[in-house]
C-alpha cells in the first residue's frame, strides 16, 4: 500500500495538497477525477458507499478546471503574480454528495424507494456553491433512508460497509460520505446531520466530520427530514480539509430562512500549518469534559482512547475541568419526539402525485395508503407513526410541548457550561463500529448510537469528531462541541489535536478491509 | 404514559397515510410502545414554568424587498410528476361521479 503524499497515487493526497498539485501543473484535474473513479469503480463493488457515480459530468468539471488552471498558469509566468492565488478554492478538487442533496439533471433517492426515479429540477444552494467553488462533483453516496438511521442499513439501496472491516457498518446517516472518504475514493464529501449523522460516521471510519451551528449552511434543496435540526457539512480526512469544504458552502442564503446573515470566517487559512503553532493553540485553551456523556454501555476501549485524548490536551496545556450538563439522560427522549414529529410533517409531501412513486389504490385515500405503504422503508415508517402519534389530538402537550420544554433545559445546560469553558470535548460514539445487521432489530439500541451527539443538534450548536486512535483495530472519534457560530474554535482544536499527536503510531494506519480489484 | 392498542395503532396508521400489513401493524405495536417507555423519563421532570423552545438560534425576521423574480416554470414543476394532464397534475376524482 503506497504511503501518504506519494506523488504515483494522487488519491492519497489531502485536498490541500491535491490544489497545490494542480496549481504547480503536476497534475491535472482530469487525472485526478479519473484516478478516484478508477478506484470506486475496482472497489465500490465490495463497498457499496456510492449510489451513483457521473464519469461524464465529473470530467466535464475537471476539464473547465483544467482549462482556468493551464489560463492562470500561463498568466502567472507572464508576470501576473496573483492568477494563481484567485482561482477557487475547490477548483478541480473531487466531492462526493450525499443522497439528498439536490443537482439539476441528476437522481436524487434519500436512500427511499419513494424518490426512485427522481430526477432534481433544480440545485441545491450547496450544489450551486460547490461548482462556483471549483468542485468536481463525482457522485453520490449511500445513505440511511431520509437520513433517519445510524449504520446505513436502513437504505433502500442496501448497505455501505465500513472500509476498516467491511463486516460492520461505517456509521450513518451519511454512511457512505463516511466510507468513501476513508477509502480514499474522495478527499471531501458532503453529510447532513439531524442527530449525529455526520460525526458518529466520521468517528466510526476515522474521518473528521462537522455538524455547523444550525443556520450555518443553507438547507435549500437539502430533502427535508427534521427542519429544527437538520444542519449540512463536510468530511474530510483531517481538520484542515474539511475546514475548506465548510468555508465553500457555509453563508446566509435568502431561499433558506433561517440560514444566517453571520460572516463566514476563512475557516482553513485560519488553520496554522505547522505542528508547532497548531499545538501552540491549546496552551490556555479551557476545555469542559461532561461528566455525562460516560454513558452507560459505552465501551471501555472508547472510554480510554477519549480519557487519553484529553489527558494529551492537557500535557499540551489546555486547562479541562468536568462539567455538568444535568438534562442530558433526557436527550434521547427529547430527540425521538421532536425529530419525529418534525419528520413526519415533512414527509407529508410524499403523496404519490406531484413526484416520485405512485402506486394506485381505489380511490385518493387507497393512492396515499399505497404509494407510502410501498415506497418508505421501516424506520422512516416507524418515524413517522411516532411523530403523528406525538402530534396527535390529546397527547401534543404531553409529548411534542412536553419535549420542546426540556429542550429549552438542555439548551441552558451548554449556556452554563459555556459560561467557564471555551467548548466541550467528549466521546463521539459510545462503541466502535459494530456488525452489520447486530442492531437492525433493536431500534432503542440503534438510537442509543447517538447519546452523545444528539444533545448538541436539540441545542442548535456546532461539533466536530475527529479520529483519536483505535479499539479492537476500529477506530474511535473525539468531539468537540462549541459555542453557536464558534466552528473556527472547533477546527483549531481538531487542528491541535492533530498537530499533538502528529507521531502516534496509529496515524499511520490505514484500512485495510478492501482489496484493489484489477480493473 | 398511555400504551398503545392495535386500535391505536391502526388509526395512527391512518392519520398519516401509510398503507401497512397485518404484519407490519403488529411489529410497530410492540417497538412503538417500547420506544414510548422510553419517552416516560420526561414525565418525571417538573417544566411547568419553562419555556418552550422552537428554534435555537436568535436570528429576527429578515425581510427582503417584494419583487417579483423568476420562479420554476410548468414545465419543470410537472417533470416529475407519476400523471400529467395538459399543464396539470391527475389526481383520482374525490366525487363520485353521477349517473346521466
Amino acid at each position: 500500500m503506497s504511503g501518504i503524499g506519494e506523488p504515483t497515487d494522487p488519491t492519497r493526497l489531502t485536498a490541500r495538497g491535491m490544489a497545490r498539485a494542480l496549481r504547480a501543473g503536476d497534475l491535472s484535474a482530469r487525472e485526478l477525477a479519473e484516478a478516484h473513479l478508477d478506484l470506486i469503480e475496482r472497489q465500490d463493488g465490495q463497498l457499496h458507499a456510492w449510489l451513483s457515480t457521473d464519469r461524464e459530468g465529473a470530467l466535464a468539471s475537471a476539464n473547465g478546471a483544467d482549462a482556468l488552471i493551464g489560463d492562470a498558469r500561463r498568466g502567472a509566468n507572464a508576470g501576473d503574480a496573483d492568477a494563481l492565488a484567485a482561482l477557487p478554492p475547490l477548483l478541480g478538487i473531487p466531492v462526493a454528495l450525499k443522497d439528498l442533496v439536490l443537482q439539476r439533471g441528476r437522481s436524487a433517492t434519500a436512500g427511499s424507494r419513494i424518490l426512485e426515479g427522481f430526477i432534481s429540477p433544480y440545485d441545491a444552494h450547496i450544489t450551486e456553491r460547490l461548482r462556483e467553488a471549483g468542485a468536481v462533483v463525482l457522485g453520490r453516496t449511500n445513505m440511511d433512508e431520509f437520513a433517519m438511521g445510524s449504520s446505513t442499513e436502513h437504505s433502500a439501496w442496501g448497505p455501505t460497509g465500513n472500509p476498516w472491516d467491511l463486516s460492520r457498518v461505517p456509521g450513518g446517516s451519511s454512511g457512505g460520505s463516511a466510507a468513501a472518504v476513508a477509502a480514499f475514493h474522495t478527499p471531501l464529501a458532503i453529510g447532513t446531520d439531524t442527530g449525529g449523522s455526520i460525526r458518529q460516521p466520521a468517528a466510526l471510519t476515522g474521518t473528521v466530520g462537522i455538524k455547523p451551528t444550525y443556520g450555518r449552511v443553507s438547507r435549500y434543496g437539502i430533502v427535508a427530514f427534521a427542519s429544527s435540526l437538520d444542519q449540512i457539512g463536510p468530511f474530510g480526512r483531517d481538520t484542515r480539509d474539511a475546514a475548506l469544504l465548510l468555508g465553500a458552502i457555509a453563508g446566509r442564503d435568502e431561499r433558506d430562512s433561517t440560514s444566517a446573515p453571520i460572516p463566514v470566517p476563512d475557516y482553513a487559512a485560519e488553520l496554522p500549518e505547522s505542528d508547532d503553532e497548531a499545538a501552540g493553540l491549546l496552551r490556555g485553551a479551557r476545555l469542559g469534559l461532561p461528566r455525562q456523556y460516560f454513558v452507560k454501555g459505552m465501551e471501555p476501549g472508547v472510554e480510554a482512547r477519549v480519557r487519553e485524548a484529553v489527558a494529551a490536551l492537557e500535557t499540551a496545556g489546555a486547562e479541562v475541568v468536568e462539567v455538568d450538563l444535568p438534562h442530558t439522560d433526557y436527550g434521547l427522549a427529547t430527540y425521538y419526539i421532536i425529530a419525529p414529529a418534525e419528520a413526519s410533517a415533512n414527509l407529508a409531501r410524499y403523496d404519490g402525485i406531484r413526484y416520485g412513486r405512485a402506486d394506485r389504490g381505489r380511490d385518493v385515500l387507497g393512492d396515499y395508503l399505497a404509494t407510502r405503504g410501498a415506497g418508505f422503508g421501516a424506520e422512516v415508517k416507524r418515524r413517522i407513526m411516532l411523530g403523528t402519534y406525538a402530534l396527535s389530538a390529546g397527547y401534543y402537550d404531553a409529548y411534542y410541548l412536553k419535549a420542546q420544554k426540556v429542550r429549552t433545559l438542555i439548551k441552558s445546560d451548554f449556556d452554563k457550561a459555556f459560561e467557564s469553558v471555551d467548548a466541550l470535548v467528549a466521546p463521539t460514539s459510545p462503541t466502535v463500529a459494530f456488525p452489520l445487521g447486530a442492531r437492525l432489530d433493536d431500534p432503542v439500541a440503534m438510537y442509543l448510537s447517538d447519546a452523545c451527539t444528539l444533545p448538541v443538534n436539540v441545542a442548535g450548536l456546532p461539533g466536530i469528531s475527529v479520529p483519536c486512535g483505535f479499539s479492537e483495530d476500529l477506530p474511535v472519534g473525539l468531539q468537540f462541541i462549541g459555542k453557536p457560530w464558534d466552528e473556527g474554535r472547533l477546527f483549531q482544536l481538531g487542528r491541535a489535536y492533530e498537530a499533538i499527536t502528529a507521531g502516534a503510531d496509529w496515524r499511520a494506519r490505514e484500512p485495510s478491509g478492501l482489496s484493489d480489484l484489477p480493473s | 404514559m398511555a400504551t398503545l392498542s392495535r386500535r391505536d395503532v391502526e388509526h395512527v396508521a391512518h392519520l398519516a397515510r401509510l398503507g401497512l400489513s397485518d404484519e407490519e401493524l403488529a411489529r410497530l405495536e410492540g417497538q412503538l410502545n417500547h420506544i414510548l417507555d422510553q419517552y416516560a423519563v420526561l414525565a418525571e421532570l417538573p417544566t411547568d414554568d419553562i419555556p418552550p423552545t422552537a428554534q435555537t438560534i436568535e436570528v429576527e425576521n429578515i425581510l427582503r424587498e417584494d419583487v417579483v423574480t423568476p420562479s420554476f416554470g410548468v414545465e419543470e414543476a410537472l417533470a416529475g410528476a407519476p400523471e400529467r394532464s395538459g399543464d396539470y397534475f391527475v389526481v383520482p376524482a374525490i366525487m363520485a361521479e353521477e349517473a346521466g
